[in-house]
Formats: C-alpha cells, structure tokens, sequence
C-alpha cells in the first residue's frame, strides 16, 4: 500500500486536496443553485446538492484514507508535510502537516462528515443547496483547524469554521435557534480574539528582528521564553498570560466547566447534522488545541502546581457535573449535550495528568466521543423526524414497535457508557490507569462520572425503549428504513472494532503522545501503552 | 520627466509637477462644474456629468499611478512627494467615485436632478487629496476648509428633507467649531516653533528643547481636540449619528469612508512628522481616545435599530481602531493605517449601497427590521451585505480581507519595544462587543421570517449592484491575496524627517518611549 500511495507522490498533496475539495464541491452547489434562479419549488425538489455533498465527503474520505497507511507511526515528525508561500510581508505560511494527533482528528472529520450528510438526507426540506454548501465548508475550515502548521493559518481556519456553523444552527436549528446561534458565536469569539491577540504577540517575538514568523516550530522555540507583563500593578510572566488566552479559547470550545453554557444551547437547537459535527468534531478542536498549543508552547506555566491543579480540578469537576445535570434532563438531546460535558471532562482530566497512557487515553476519548455521540444524536434525529419530540417521557416501551433502532440505541449507548468491549472503555481505562498515577484523589472521584454516565443513559434508554408502552401514537412508528441502517453500520462496525482491537490506532498516537510528555515534563515517559500489551 | 532626482519644490514648475494630480482633478472639476451648468437639470445630463466625473477620477488615478510607478521624490517642502500620500489619495479616489456612482442613482431615485452634486463631489476629494499631501499646516488648513466647505452643501442636497436640512446645519455648525479649535491649535504651535512645516516643527521642537513648552503642548492638545471632531472619535462624535442619518445615503457613505480617511491621513501625517519629539506628551492623551472611541462606538451601537446609525456608530468604533495605528507611532503602524483605510473604505462603501439598493423613494425601510428575511428575497443582496458585516467585524475568509486590516493593526501595536498590548486587548474585547450589532444584521436577513405584508424590494439598479458587487468581490479576493496591497503600503511611513529609513517596517523609532500604561 505504501509503494502505491508512494508511486502517485500522496504525501505531497493529500493535506491541500482535503482542503480543496470541499470547498471545490460547495462552490459547485452554489452554482447549481444559482443556474437553478429564483423558483422555489424547484429547488426544494432538488436532490443534486444532497448528491453532490454526499459523494464529494465520500471521495474526501477515500482520499483521507491513504494517510492511515502512509502516516509512519515510528517518529513524531510531521508528515505529509507542504509548505507554501502565501503572505511574505508578513511571515505567514500555507504551512500544512500532521503528527499522529492531527492523524485521527482529520480521519475522524473525514468519517463523520458523509453520515452527516446521509443524517440529514431527508430532514432538511429547505434551501438545500445553501445548507450542503455551507457543510462543506465548514469541513474545509476543521481540517484546515487540525492540519496547520502556521499560526496564522490556524487562526484564519479557525474562525472560518464559525461563520457556517452559525448559520447552519442559526437557519436549519430548532425553535430557540437564533438565541443558540448567538450565542455559540460570542462565546467562541471572546475567547478565540485573546488568543490572536496572543499569536500575534508571539509570532513578532519568534521573528525578532526579521520580522514576524508564525511557523510552529520557530513559535514553540520561543514562546515559553521570558518576559514579564504589568498587570494592574503586579509583575506577571508573560508566558503565564499567553497561556492562559490560550487557554481560554480552548476551554470555551472543549467545553469546560464553567465554560460550558452554551453547549447545551447550541447542540440542542442545532440540526442533526450540526449537532453531529459540533460534538464528533468542533469539541475536539478544544482539547486538540491544549495538545497541540497550549501545553507545547508554556510548559512551565501549564505545568505551575496551581494552574495544573485547577484544570485537573476542573475536569474532573466537569466529569461530575455533566454527569449530574445530565441525569435530571427531560430531553434526550439535552441529555447527550451534557453527557459530552461529562466525557470531555476526562479528556481535560488525561491531557493535564501528562502520562503517556493518559494523554493515549484522551485522544481515545476524544474519537470514542466522536464517534458514540455522534451516533447517539443520529439516533435522536431519526426518532425526531418521526415523533418530532425528543421529551424522554413522550416515549416508552418503543422497543416493540422499532426493535431495529431499539438494538442500535441500546448498543451505541452502551458503548457511550463505556463498557468493556466496545471503544468508550479503552479511552476511559487509560485515562483513569494514567491519571490515577499522578493525581490519584481526583483519578477515583472522576471514576464516579463512568458510574454515573452508566446511570444516566441506562435509566434513559429504559424509559425510552423498555417499561410500558402507553402511548397511542408510539404503536405505528415506522422503523428504520435502508438508508438509516446504511449509515448507521460504519459506526457500528468501529465501535467494536475500537474496543476489540485498538492497537493500530494506540500505535499511531504514541510517538507523538510522548513526543508531547517530553516536550512539556522535559523527562522522557517510562512506560507504553502498546508495547505494554493491549489493555 | 526625470525623477531619478528629486523634485525641488522651491521651483514653482516642480511644484506644480508634484502637485499634478490634484490639480487635474480640480481644474477637471471646475470645467465639468461649466458643463453641468450649460444644460437644464434632467435625468440623462446628471447621469452623463456622473460619468465624465468618473472618467476624471479614473484618469486622475493614472497619474497617481504613474508617480507610484517612478518612485517620485521631492526636497523639504510644502507638499510631500511619498508613498503615503499616493495611497491615501487612490483610496479617497476609490470611495469618491463609489459614491458617485452611488449618487447618479439614488439622486435619480430621490428627483434630485441636479448635476452639480457630483461636481460638488469632486471638489470635496481635491481638498481631501490636499489634505493627504500637506506638508505645512496652512496646506492642512486649506484641504480641510475645501474638504469640508463641499461635504456641507453636499449633506443638505436633498432640499425637501428636513432631516437633511438638520443634518447639514449640524455638520455646519460643528464643522466650524472644530475648524476653530485646530486653526487656534496651529497658531499656537507656530507661536512656539516659528514654522507651519511639519518637518520644520518636528525638527525645532529637537532644536530648541521644546518638548515640555506649555505653548506647544497647548497647542497640540487643541489640535487633538480639534481632529477628534474631524474624525469622529469619542468624546468628539456626538455630531456623526445625526448627520450620517439625515444626509443622503451615498454621502454619508462618503463622509463615514473618504473624510474620515483624509481627515486621518493628515493626522497621521502632522503627528508623526512634527510632535513625534513630544511623543511622551501626547502618547496618554490618544491612548485614551482610541480605548474610549472603540468602547462608546461599539457598545452605543448595539442599541441602534436604524442602519445609517447603526453604520455611523461602527464608523465611531473603527476611527477608534484607526487611532491605534496613530498611538503607535511606528512604521507599521502607517502602514497598517493604509491598509486599514483602504479596507475600511470598501467595506463601507458596499454596505452603504446596499442601503441605497434597498432605501425605497423617500429613504424610508432604514430599520433594520425591515432587512428581516432579505436572504429570501433578495440572496445575492443579502449575502453582500453579510460579506460587508462579517468584514467590518474582521472575520476571515467570509469578511475577506476585514481580518487581515484588524490584524495588521494588532501587528503594529504589537510590535514596537514595549508592546501596546493592553490597548491590543481593548481592540479584540470591543470588536467582540460589535459581534452583537454586526451579526444581528446578519442574522435578521438570514434567520428571520419574512414579516407579513413586506414589499419585495425592486432589483437595485445598474451602478449600485456594480458597486455592492465589486465591494464584495474585492474584499473576498484581497481576504485570499492581501500580499499586493501589503507590499504597496510598505515603505509608505511619513517620517523622512526624522532620519528613520522608512523601508523595513520592523525598525522603531530611536527614541525613548514610556511603557505602556
């Protein structure tokens, strides 16, 4: 496979041609859209957008796949790398590559995104180009997020995924849609404009007197260095501050409590496929970008017993709280919002631990999450499209009527519990194994959260699926039809395979893992997941 | 023409050589002023005027073009022969023939047949092309009476609207009063230096050891107060909501893009070549200005319903982030000051014509409630008006190049030996607050139903779509490719009198600066 992918010089294009081709195909829908003019009727019948969307996401995937094979897990350099000249005068490269971090995020963008376009196959009725078109640039925007290696380029794609997201909630949402939308966006926005602020700042001071250079490298070399700032009187290392506007950025987008309030908005009123990409995708970005900024660039300042011990805190603060509120939830969809709080706390929870097991562990959350939520809210769009509630108690006992959703329900579930088997045990398993190392008292407090997400899905499900079945209007709902069991398989399939054989996946996070213990501990990690054995 | 040596200014012939463009474009004015006065007032000789004024601009740009490309200089003198000042100048070219293109059809639309105001245009833009290349403080005196004296007919063209009427009175009226704040301001700078040259100052103030001298610091002090008014920048803005309400659509988008533009070149220009030695002095005072013109400007806007005001208080935040790039007083901060302006002015420029395409007969539908559903009806219209929004808020890639102006100036403000970076934070924190006015917009035309009973608008006229639809595209490609204009703002910093090389941008100015507060 390497030869072949070799043969057509893959690395050098695959990254630019995942950008590229999403953006290629939303233009084309708009063009379509345009050829088709002004009459409405027309365009709600049109299935060419749905088409185009779909088929452009299936050849992103194809494309995205060679990556898995020609990615070379034994080096934590970064691969596939290109390096374009775009503004000189400023220092900002089109700078592309990918470590092992960036690998699962940009497979696990390219898997999502096709069966979030089949999840809306039927449930968006109006302005169908505009809504595919505007998820396919927002796919664009992601990737662009997980492969930059410029600063500046990473910030430009950043705020570029906002613009689609906001109006995909905003148009296609629910009934409290705007109020969502809004705000998603200034929440977002409050954080990720301290952050420029900060990039800024550091990309002058790596360039010194050459001017300004925004490459990651030369940023990492210099960003923990010296420098100290006045605030209000009291004389602050610079480098606490950057990371902390770092920071800030990224826990508003993880979420982390208390910075989690607009998440249930947003993933509530969002369409099924917006709520599919802000949990399986957009949250990720948060925590990728502790990994990938935050923690290389200010070591010291990340790893200050005070700043450590609060996001420690905070995480397992968040693994307990979703939790919590998730279980008193009325809505099924509210439930899931939270339980994302819940999983994403343990991800915060691995990442600030920094072993090699629980970083390996947060990463494995972080595609479990993406994947089992993912599903979860696929789930809760077909039972919507059909009952149109998501109240828990408008169900009940519906696992007579559709036993096939029943199955895949209970099993998705299962696997969002984590239970042994399926790919959400793996995640949780080496974050609390790896986290248990270094703070041991807040490890076996956030062990509660896997106890409590237990109850809280399980007595969910029970309500939902099983007990008695009491209402007229639940007796004829149809059950999953082709397309709905078609896009429901792939997830299926790497739920267990995530949880039966995670190895390859362990194998191609690990160099960059301890890379990254390395770079932010300065002392080389011991121990390894996989030449440990599978857990 | 050999420019391999520079131009003597001393000698009137090279004097008028430097001078060239501007005096195309006011001689050209003057004889299009007899032609539109050779005719009756009709449809066919307002629109004929409007392009040849058009065609004047475009060939006056020629000339710029043409210095630009032989890398004009001059002597000491009262006009300056440099980079910025071409720039400023193809920027305040650009907003003034948008918005005459603007006029030839919203004047239709109003019965203002008149072809005169077009002419009227013209003349304001010379002074203001004055104003960019003025040396000497009588030449910045003599742009803003010229600038000024037109843009106050201009605000009361339309005769049988009171509010216009209103509003030209107070622009009048608060014109003159802060002309007079600035006149007593260069008289007392000269009491102090003896010189009206900008240099000249600058150099004397070093000279004679006037960096503390009350006079001149007096001076200064009405001159800030006197530019503030000019620029609209808080305390100094109360003027500009009304008068940018009341005047006719396509001047207020000029007075919020082109004056505002000139009136900051000139600022620009005067405190960085003549009171940087009294940097520390003043240093406080601007500090203070931009932080509370970005803050009122952006948090009175989000009250506002009507567009034209709501516009006008976003003009108000944005002078604020313009006076980041004065407090600077760096290279990089002229130059970020150019591509700010240039920017800013098409992003204005479009969103003002989308008022103009949708303002029905009468100015009336101004709320902005009545944009409600606009994306429904009117796509393309409202898809500009977002790229607009989303580029006066400073998004990426959907703004185009509104990130990259916002950018630059956080750049400049970053980058001098102690970093301005609290007002840096102040920028991004106010720029959040506008998220809330641009984006209603935004999400009024996008989210909102249709309200009962609303007239689908006509389709915009020929010139007006051109303008909205240029905007737009330019925005969205320099938001792709901005390397050009930021080559060609390069190496533009106004500070040749102070022996700084103005070619690298990185370089500060050698001397000793307070830290930042």
């Amino acid at each position: 496979m390497r030869e072949l992918l070799d043969s057509i010089g893959y690395d050098s294009w695959v990254l630019l041609a995942l950008l590229v081709i999403p953006a290629l195909a939303a233009l084309g829908i708009w063009v379509h859209g345009a050829m088709l003019g002004d009459n409405e009727a027309r365009d709600r019948a049109s299935g060419t957008p749905r088409q185009i969307a779909l088929w452009a996401f299936i050849i992103e995937f194809v494309v995205s796949l060679g990556l898995w094979w020609s990615y070379d897990p034994s080096t934590a350099a970064m691969q596939a790398t290109l390096d374009l000249s775009w503004i000189p005068s400023w220092g900002v490269r089109f700078a592309l590559g990918i470590d092992g971090i960036s690998l699962m995020m940009v497979l696990l963008t390219t898997f999502l995104m096709p069966l979030a376009v089949l999840g809306s196959w039927t449930s968006i009725r109006l302005k169908r180009h505009s809504y595919y078109a505007l998820l396919l640039l927002l796919t664009t925007g992601m990737l662009g997020v997980f492969v930059a290696r410029d600063l500046f380029l990473f910030y430009v794609m950043w705020e570029m995924m906002l613009v689609p997201m906001y109006f995909i909630i905003g148009i296609w949402g629910g009934e409290r849609r705007i109020y969502a939308t809004m705000k998603f966006f200034i929440y977002t926005m409050v954080g990720s404009m301290l952050m420029l602020v900060a990039i800024v700042y550091l990309g002058i001071k790596a360039g010194g007197a050459a001017g300004p250079d925004f490459a990651y490298e030369s940023v990492r070399r210099m960003a923990g260095s010296g420098g100290a700032m006045t605030l209000f009187g009291a004389v602050v290392p610079a480098s606490l501050l950057m990371f902390l506007a770092f920071s800030l950025a990224f826990a508003i987008k993880v979420p982390m409590f208390p910075f989690h309030t607009w998440l249930p908005d947003a993933h509530v009123e969002a369409p099924t496929a917006g709520s599919v990409i802000l949990a399986g995708i957009m949250l990720k970005m948060g925590t990728y970008g502790f990994l990938r900024f935050a923690l290389p660039f200010f070591p010291d300042a990340a790893m200050h017993p005070a700043v450590r011990t609060t996001f420690l805190a905070l995480g397992t603060i968040g693994v307990l709280y979703g939790a919590l509120v998730a279980m008193v939830q009325p809505d099924f969809k509210k439930l899931v919002a939270y339980s994302s709080v819940s999983h994403l706390g343990f991800v915060m929870l691995g990442i600030f631990a920094l072993t090699t097991q629980s970083i390996q562990g947060a990463l494995m959350i972080m595609i479990n999450h993406g994947i089992s939520t993912g599903a979860l809210f696929l789930l809760i769009g077909m039972i919507y499209e059909r009952r149109h509630t998501r109240e828990i108690a408008a169900y009940g006992g519906i696992a007579r009527v559709v036993p096939l959703f029943a199955a895949l329900l209970t099993f998705v579930s299962l696997s969002s519990i984590g239970l042994p088997g399926t790919n959400g045990f793996v995640g949780e398993f080496l974050v609390l194994l790896g986290s248990f190392q270094t703070t041991p008292y807040l490890a076996t407090l956030a062990t509660l959260g896997v106890i409590f997400a237990a109850a809280y899905l399980l007595w969910a499900i029970q309500r939902i699926l099983f007990n008695r079945l009491h209402r007229v209007e639940n007796e004829h709902i149809p059950d999953l039809n082709a397309r709905e069991l078609a896009l429901m398989v792939p997830l299926v399939a790497v739920i267990l395979w995530l949880g039966i054989y995670p190895a390859p996946v362990l194998r191609r996070m690990e160099a960059s893992a301890e890379q990254l213990v390395t770079q932010v501990s300065g002392v080389a990690p011991a121990t390894s997941v996989a030449r440990a054995g599978n857990p | 023409m050999n420019f391999m040596t520079p131009l003597d200014l001393s000698i009137p012939s090279q004097l008028t050589i430097a001078l060239a463009p501007d005096l195309l474009l006011m001689g050209g004015a003057m004889i299009l002023l007899l032609w539109a006065a050779w005719r009756p007032e009709g449809v066919r000789h307002q629109r004929t005027i409007g392009t040849a004024c058009i065609a004047l601009i475009a060939l006056t740009a020629v000339v710029i073009g043409w210095f630009i490309y032989r890398n004009a200089t001059a002597t000491q003198g009262p006009i300056a022969v440099d980079r910025f000042r071409w720039i400023a100048d193809l920027v305040l070219l650009l907003a003034t023939a948008g918005t005459i293109a603007l006029s030839m059809d919203y004047n239709e639309r109003e019965g203002m047949m008149a072809p005169e105001a077009h002419v009227l245009i013209l003349l304001a833009s010379s002074g203001m092309m004055l104003l960019a290349a003025a040396r000497d403080l009588m030449v910045v005196f003599l742009g803003i009476e010229t600038m000024s004296v037109a843009t106050y007919v201009l605000a009361g063209m339309n005769r049988r609207s009171p509010r216009a009427a209103e509003s030209a009175m107070k622009y009048f009226l608060l014109g003159a009063f802060s002309t007079a704040f600035l006149l007593y301001g260069m008289a007392l700078v000269y009491g102090a230096t003896g010189a009206t040259n900008i240099s000249v100052i600058g150099d004397r103030a070093v000279q004679y050891g006037l960096t503390g001298s009350p006079l001149l610091l007096t001076g200064v002090a009405l001159m800030i107060v006197g530019f503030g008014f000019k620029v609209a920048a808080a305390p100094f803005h109360m003027w500009a909501p009304d008068v940018y309400e009341g005047a006719p659509t396509p001047i207020t988008a000029y007075m919020a893009a082109a004056v505002k533009a000139a009136a900051f070149a000139a600022f620009l220009r005067i405190w960085y070549e003549a009171f940087t030695p009294v940097y520390p002095s003043w240093h406080n005072a601007i500090w203070w200005l931009a932080a509370v013109t970005m803050a009122v400007g952006n948090i009175v806007a989000l009250r506002q319903r009507d567009l034209k005001r709501l516009l006008a208080y976003s003009s108000i935040a944005h002078a604020g982030y313009l006076l980041v790039a004065l407090t600077v007083n760096s290279a990089a901060g002229s130059e970020a000051f150019l591509f700010y302006a240039f920017v800013y002015t098409i992003a204005t420029l479009g969103s003002f014509a989308v008022v103009v395409a949708l303002g029905e007969a009468g100015e009336r539908s101004l709320n902005v409630d009545d944009y409600a559903g606009l994306w429904t009806v009117r796509p393309w219209l409202a898809i500009a008006m977002a790229v607009f929004m989303l580029a006066l808020l400073g998004f990426p890639v959907f703004g185009g190049a509104g990130f990259f102006a916002k950018w630059y100036v956080l750049k400049a403000a970053l980058q001098v030996p102690s970093p301005h970076w609290k007002l840096a934070v102040v920028l991004v924190l106010t720029s959040v607050v506008s998220a809330g006015y641009y984006l209603y917009v935004v999400m009024v035309m996008f989210m909102r139903p249709r309200l009962a009973g609303a007239v689908v608008p006509a389709r915009s006229r020929g010139l007006t779509g051109f303008v909205i639809a240029a905007s737009a595209v330019l925005l969205i490609a320099l938001g792709f490719f901005p390397e050009r204009l930021v080559r060609l703002t390069r190496g533009s910093a106004p500070l040749s009198a102070l022996s700084v090389p103005a070619a690298s941008s990185s370089v500060p100015l050698p001397l000793t600066r307070p830290a930042d507060r």
